[in-house]
Formats: C-alpha cells, sequence, structure tokens
C-alpha cells in the first residue's frame, strides 16, 4: 500500500507541476484526451501485469496490436464481414495466439522471452502481409463501430470520460476481482513466488501461466481494435510498435516484480497514466520531444529504485529491531 | 607403520555450526602410499571433516600438520598449494568445454591473457597417458560418461601436483565397470605415491580398497580398523557405536484396514527396481536408507509429483486416476516434501494463505475464494499445531524452521488425508519442536491417519516407527517390524551387507 501511495504522490506531483508550468493542461480537451490514451495502454498494461506476475513476460503485444487492427480492417472493408463477426474473429486470433504462447512455455518449457520474441517478430510481419504492407483504415464507414473508442460521457464545465478510459476502469474492476478474490489470482500470485511449492500443493500450475498468456495476448487483441478504432488507420510496419515496453514499464512502475509474485491493479493502472501525463506535459511544456523517452526512462528509474532504496531501509532497521 | 610414514596428522579437529557441533575433537592421520576409508553414518561428520582438510571450512579448534609441521588450512588454494585435493560427489567440471581446458582451469599457460593452446594440448596428453585414461583431451566434457568424468577430475587434481587426493563417495553414480576402473586407476596412484582418503559408506568397495578404515559417529572419532580387520561386521558395529537409549516411546496401536498399497512401482531414478509394500490405518511407517537410496522418489511417485514409470498405487476408498498431485490429494494423500522452503511453503506469503494453499479448492465458491474459511482453517491450524505466531497474515518466512514446518503439516491437516506422506520431516528443526512434531505424528496415527515418513535420522526413525522399510540403490531391502528393530539391523539393510553378524 505505501509502494501505491508512493507513485500517486508521484502521478500527483506531475499533474501540479505541469498545471503551474502550463495551466491548458486542465483543459476539457486535453483531459479528456489523456484520459482516452491511459484507458488504450492501461488495457495493454492490466493484460501483461497478468504475465508478469506469473514470473513470464510477453514481448509481442506491439505485434498483436498491429495484426488484429490490420484484420479487423481488412475484415470489415475487404472480406465484408458483419461487425460482431469481425470482432469475434480478431479476438478469437487473439486467443490462439495466447493459447500457443501458453503452450510452448509450458509444455515445451521454452522462455517467455524467448518465445514472445519470436511472436513479435512472427505476428509484425503477417500483419504486414493482411495488409499488403499498405496503411489502411475505415474511410467514413463504420462510425457507428468506432464510437466505442471515441465516443465519450459528458461532465458539467465541458468535461467528458471517453470510452476506452470506462472500458478501462471496467476490465481493471474485473482484473482486480480475478487476482486479489478468486482461486486462479491466488494462485498466481503463489505461483510466481515458488511454482514449485504450488505444484506440491496439487495445483496445476501449467494451467495458471497458459491463462495468463491468454489473457495478455486478449488484452492486446481488444487494445488492437481499440486503437484501430480511434485512429482510424493502421501502418502494418509501424502501429503499435514499443507498445509492449509501455505496457511493461507501467506494470514495473506500478509495483510488479519482474521476479514474479508480486503486483497490484491499481498500480498498474497508477503506472500507465503517469506514462500517459508525462507525455502529456513533454508535448505541453515545449520540452522537445527526442527527450521523450530518456524523461519517461528516468522517471521509471526513480519510480523503481526509491522503492528499492525504501525496501532496503526497512529491511535493515527490521534486522536491527 | 612408523610414524616417519605419517603424512598428514589432523588432531582434535573441532567444528560447531549453528545448532549442532558436527566434529568433536576428532583426530586421523593418514600415512604416505596409504588408502583411507573415511565411514560414518548421514550426518557422522564425514564431509565437515573432509571439507577441513581441503580449506573449504576452518575448525574451530584443532591441529593439523603436514610431514610434521603445523599447517592452516584457510581456502581451497591454499590446501591445494599444500598438495591437498577434494574430488567432490558432485562432479565440479564445465561441461561446455573440453577436457585440456577444464584439466587447467586456472592453471593456463598464457601470456597477456592469450591461453597458449598447443602446449596446453601436449601437457594434457602427457597427463592422461601417465595415468592411463584413455581419453582424447579434445572431447567436450559433456560427452564423455559420468565415469570418464570422474577421472578427468583426478586428472585435474594431479595436474596440480596434489599429494593427497580427497574423494567424497567418488562411486556414487558409476557402474559397475566404472567402479572397478577408477580402483584400478586409484591403486596406480598409491603405487606413485600418493595418499588418497576415500569417504564410502559401500562397505564392498571399502573391504576391496582400503588399506586401513577410521569411522566417525555422530561428530567423533569411533575407532580404526587396520586392513585385516576390515570387514562387514566390524564397520558396522563401529558405525552403529553406541547402545541405543531405548526411546520408543510411541505406544502403537494395532493397524487398522490397508490405506495404501503399492505393486512393483518403478520410478524415474531406478528404472530397474520395483518395490512393493503396504501402509495401513493408524501405523506409523519409517523409510530408512542412505541419501540416495530412492525413498524420497517413491513418495513423490505415490503423490503423483514425480509419476512412477509403471506399477499400481492404490489408495482405500478411490477409484480415479492417480498420476497427479491434484488426484493424490482426491484421493486422501498430503506429502509434507523433503525441501520446506522451496517445495512446502510460499515464503512471502502470509501465514493464512499458506495453510489455505492445498484445501481451498475445496471450500472454493465458484471460483472465488472463500474468505471466511481461510480465517477458520488458519485460526484451527494454528492452534492444532500449535504455531507460534500472534498473527497469521505475517508472512511465513518470519517463522522460525520448525514452526514454517508445521505450517507446512497444517497444510495438509486442513484437506483431511486419509494417507500423510513425510520427507525428513524434522531436517534442521530444533529439539523442542522436533518433540511437538513426534507427537502430532503420534496422535494423527491414533486418529487413524496412515503415516509413512522418510528419515535419514536413525533414533527418528527407531523411536517413531511401528515398521520400517529400509532401502539400498532404489531397491527395498527389507522390511523390519518393531521387534526386530535396531540401528544395526536397519544399517545392514541400508548398506545391503550380506555377511551375517
Amino acid at each position: 500500500m505505501k509502494k501505491i501511495l508512493g507513485i500517486f504522490i508521484l502521478l500527483v506531483s506531475i499533474c501540479v507541476i505541469t498545471t503551474i508550468m502550463n495551466p491548458n493542461f486542465l483543459n476539457p480537451f486535453n483531459v479528456h484526451n489523456t484520459l482516452r490514451w491511459i484507458g488504450l495502454f492501461g488495457v495493454i498494461g492490466i493484460g501483461v501485469s497478468f504475465v508478469i506476475i506469473s514470473s513470464g513476460i510477453d514481448l509481442s503485444i506491439g505485434s498483436v496490436i498491429a495484426l488484429t487492427g490490420a484484420l479487423l480492417v481488412q475484415l470489415l472493408t475487404a472480406y465484408n464481414f458483419s461487425v460482431p463477426m469481425a470482432l469475434f474473429t480478431c479476438m478469437g486470433l487473439s486467443l490462439v495466439i495466447g493459447v500457443v504462447h501458453g503452450l510452448l512455455i509450458t509444455k515445451l518449457k521454452l522462455k517467455p522471452f524467448i518465445v514472445t520474441l519470436c511472436g513479435l517478430l512472427i505476428y509484425r510481419s503477417l500483419a504486414r502481409l493482411a495488409t499488403d504492407d499498405q496503411s489502411i483504415g475505415f474511410g467514413n464507414e463504420y462510425e457507428g463501430l468506432r464510437v466505442l473508442a471515441l465516443g465519450s460521457v459528458p461532465l458539467p464545465g465541458g468535461y467528458s470520460i471517453p470510452f476506452p478510459f470506462i472500458i478501462f476502469l471496467v476490465l481493471s474492476i474485473i482484473a482486480m476481482i480475478l487476482l486479489n478474490k478468486t482461486l486462479y489470482g491466488r494462485y498466481l500470485l503463489a505461483l510466481g513466488r515458488n511454482e514449485e511449492a504450488v505444484r506440491f500443493s496439487g495445483i496445476n500450475a501449467d494451467r495458471i501461466v497458459l491463462i495468463s498468456y491468454v489473457i495478455c495476448s486478449l488484452m492486446g487483441g481488444l487494445a488492437g481494435i481499440l486503437f484501430t478504432l480511434d485512429l482510424n488507420s493502421v501502418q502494418p510496419a509501424s502501429s503499435g510498435n514499443f507498445y509492449e515496453l509501455y505496457a511493461i514499464a507501467a506494470a514495473v512502475l506500478g509495483g510488479c516484480s519482474l521476479r514474479g509474485g508480486e503486483g497490484s491493479i491499481i498500480g498498474v493502472m497508477i503506472g500507465t497514466a503517469i506514462l500517459r501525463v508525462l507525455t502529456n506535459s513533454i508535448t505541453l511544456l515545449h520540452i522537445p520531444d527526442y527527450l521523450e523517452f530518456a524523461i519517461i526512462g528516468i522517471v521509471i528509474l526513480i519510480g523503481v529504485s526509491t522503492d528499492e532504496v525504501v525496501r532496503k531501509y526497512v529491511s535493515s532497521k527490521k534486522v536491527k529491531a | 607403520m612408523s610414524e616417519s610414514s605419517v603424512l598428514l596428522r589432523a588432531t582434535g579437529l573441532t567444528k560447531q555450526f549453528p545448532g549442532t557441533l558436527a566434529l568433536d575433537n576428532v583426530s586421523m592421520e593418514l600415512h604416505q602410499q596409504e588408502i583411507l576409508a573415511v565411514m560414518g553414518e548421514n550426518g557422522a561428520g564425514k564431509s565437515t571433516f573432509m571439507k577441513i582438510l581441503a580449506g573449504i571450512y576452518q575448525a574451530d579448534s584443532g591441529t593439523i600438520e603436514l610431514e610434521g609441521q603445523g599447517i592452516t588450512l584457510n581456502s581451497i588454494r591454499n590446501a591445494q598449494d599444500h598438495g591437498i585435493a577434494l574430488i567432490h560427489q558432485e562432479l565440479n567440471l564445465a561441461d561446455n568445454l573440453d577436457v585440456t581446458a577444464n584439466l587447467f582451469l586456472g592453471q593456463e599457460d598464457h601470456a597477456w591473457g592469450w591461453i597458449n593452446q598447443s602446449s596446453l594440448y601436449l601437457k594434457a596428453i602427457d597427463l592422461l597417458k601417465r595415468l592411463n585414461i584413455d581419453i582424447d583431451p579434445t572431447t567436450r566434457v559433456s560427452d564423455l560418461s559420468i565415469g570418464q568424468q570422474q577421472l578427468i577430475e583426478i586428472a585435474k587434481a594431479i595436474a596440480i601436483d596434489a599429494r593427497i587426493l580427497i574423494m567424497d563417495e567418488p562411486t556414487s553414480s558409476l557402474t559397475q565397470h566404472e567402479t572397478e576402473h577408477l580402483f584400478t586407476v586409484i591403486n596406480d596412484l598409491r603405487e606413485r605415491g600418493m595418499s588418497i582418503i576415500y569417504i564410502s559408506h559401500r562397505l564392498n568397495e571399502v573391504v576391496e580398497i582400503a588399506d586401513r578404515v577410521v569411522v566417525l559417529k555422530d561428530g567423533q572419532n569411533a575407532g580404526d580398523l587396520p586392513k585385516d580387520e576390515i570387514n562387514h561386521d566390524n564397520m558396522i558395529r563401529l558405525m552403529v557405536g553406541r547402545e541405543m537409549d531405548d526411546a520408543r516411546h510411541r505406544s502403537p496401536l494395532p493397524p487398522g484396514e490397508v490405506i495404501l498399497e503399492i505393486n512393483d512401482l518403478v520410478t524415474p531414478a531406478h528404472p530397474n527396481h520395483a518395490n512393493s509394500f503396504k501402509v495401513c490405518a493408524g501405523e506409523v511407517v519409517g523409510m530408512a536408507g542412505l541419501v540416495g537410496a530412492g525413498r524420497t522418489e517413491v513418495l513423490e511417485s505415490i503423490f503423483g509429483v514425480t509419476p512412477a514409470l509403471s506399477g499400481s498405487i492404490s489408495i482405500i476408498d478411490y477409484d480415479g486416476p492417480l498420476h497427479n498431485a491434484n488426484q493424490a490429494i482426491d484421493a486422501g494423500i498430503g506429502l509434507v516434501p523433503e525441501d520446506r522452503k522451496l517445495q512446502g511453503i510460499i515464503l512471502e506469503m502470509s501465514i493464512r494463505d499458506n495453510l489455505s494453499l492445498a484445501s481451498m479448492r475445496d471450500h472454493q465458491k465458484n471460483g472465488f475464494l472463500n474468505f471466511p474459511y481461510e480465517i477458520e482453517n488458519s485460526a484451527e491450524q494454528i492452534k492444532a499445531m500449535s504455531i507460534a505466531t500472534p498473527d497469521d497474515t505475517k508472512e511465513v518466512q518470519l517463522l522460525s524452521g520448525g514452526n514454517q514446518q508445521k505450517v507446512v503439516i497444517g497444510k495438509w491437516l486442513a484437506t483431511h488425508p486419509k494417507l500423510l506422506l513425510l520427507d525428513e520431516p524434522t531436517r534442521g528443526i530444533d529439539v523442542g519442536a522436533k518433540g511437538e512434531i513426534y507427537t502430532l505424528i503420534d496422535k494423527l496415527a491414533k486418529q487413524g491417519v496412515a503415516i509413512l515418513f522418510v528419515s535419514s535420522d536413525m533414533e527418528e526413525v527407531l523411536s517413531l516407527s511401528d515398521r520400517v522399510i529400509v532401502m539400498h540403490e532404489g531397491q527395498i531391502t527389507g522390511k523390519l517390524t518393531k521387534s526386530e528393530l535396531s540401528e544395526e539391523a536397519v544399517m545392514r539393510l541400508a548398506t545391503n551387507a550380506t555377511a551375517t553378524v
């Protein structure tokens, strides 16, 4: 809980500093935009945190986003699929990808890093193949479907909450329940800490791990759909590039340990928010955008090392006591 | 032998570890060109003793003399400089490198960091030839058999000009043929002037190769045997040593119906041995044997974490399959594993969560955790096991070893097992907690639970068991009833000694 409080203070500080230096930060349009981006990136942050808690990693998310996005546009515009069928097919593909990752990792005992790195390469190429390596979009069609990403709930004062942010909140609540209130979540946390002890307690560890990869790929697929609807275009060679790293960064900033067995959904939510607000601040404060990655990198390092320093300090006090 | 032939003399070595006195005033002499066997039961202090001679541990008190000169051995390097080399039971070779690289690891001829490969190969060829070892020095170590790797370890010791070679259970993973070859090499080394300290608990091998035997018992000297007195009876007598104080305080009830029946069980670790036995309700059955006898493997196959290759396991009132731990729990089996911290508990999780880890599946509500059950179960087990903690939301790693073990046992009691398997239930636990665990096992047996436990602690086996199954290298070599039970009888079966007393 201390950790969550720490990153929450970090988030608030960034917001306050940015507002002081440029009051436009609180402008309704800017708030709407920032929330929309938090929602879109938050979806994959939640997905990857399940994998990270199992002590794995998923590097393929960005490519899954490009592939499902490309597939959605192609199915709707070139193959005349109905909207439900197209959505169903995209989610089905992500499910299959997650199952394949999970099986390779649990049954063939391949390292998650390798499996999902290969996925990153393969799905990227497939996305380019599916679109003939052309940038594609919906044009002026499917306005109704695009409301999923572009719609919003109006609030007084000109403010509004974008739909992707609401989707993100709903998924976060489901994820919190899954992680903290169900057998699955308990076993996942236990397994991330000590897989051997979980096996010796009669728990099917392989199935737990497999499901975590399925969750992650499904979230990637959903994000692919939302990003595509939002941007109305897919550039198969670049859409979603590096997004997995944003997701991993948000999860780690939010307190997921890459050693596994540790993580909270609220933390991941705050972690995602920090990254998006930071990007927004860099634009608002007219900081040259080539410094963006450096600033994000430094903030993540500060967030993560503060935690380690605090932990060391606490445990050294414990020893003395 | 004359005094002048004494090469190495250790006098009054004492080594205290937290909680145990590993060596208590142990003395030993090693003569020139002698093969000295050091024997003893598990935990007799053999390896501590050897590690002191090899410079890995330092004795708290006592002296070591080499050719009459007092020496201090404070590092492995230091011991090697005095010509003492230890070959560990688990071989320490870099198996991704070739034989030559391993032979001279850390001793390479080099100029400014550039290794002089050709000179090393020539030296390797010469060394292997001197030792009559027929191995190409360019072979990758991973392509060698275990026996050949053992020979490379010996050659490596010769390469650093060792005069005293200490070998810890060198034959434990060798075939009969490889063992014979090893003995030829060892005899050959002695002819060339080396002295060898040979640690083993295989009586036959010691009879064959040793010039003299030193026996340790509970960290003390139990006696020496000259060449002509080395035989099974004498060795067992010295290893068993003191009279056992009769600690058989349990008063077993007559056993009930058969809970577990095993027929021709074959475990992956010992594919050539099939074993059969039964355990009844209310019975406490001990499994004795030396380390590596295959006892843990039997427990793990019954529990399904390491499925058996063949054979049948049947549990009373259970007809389902038994291929994994989940099904084993369905059948009413619990396993308190050998490695508590790795397999038994999740150190960073709370006591409460650990206590419900195995039983929550039976109390879940459509996949959701049952928190009231969890709290109730935790309180119940903490009381039943008298786990010393004021707060069950504390992490298990904050508990003492004994209390951690109680958490593991409590986790299984929550599943109400018909058969409880315990692997080294009191290893690394202080005396007080040991007593509590014994009392608990006794209580469970009285409630009709069938208990099967593995232990390398002889007193524990003798005092706790109603019946003992003894294993030797994957095979059950005997079953002893309470009245037949004695330390000698167990050791005889555990070492598979054939001679009669």
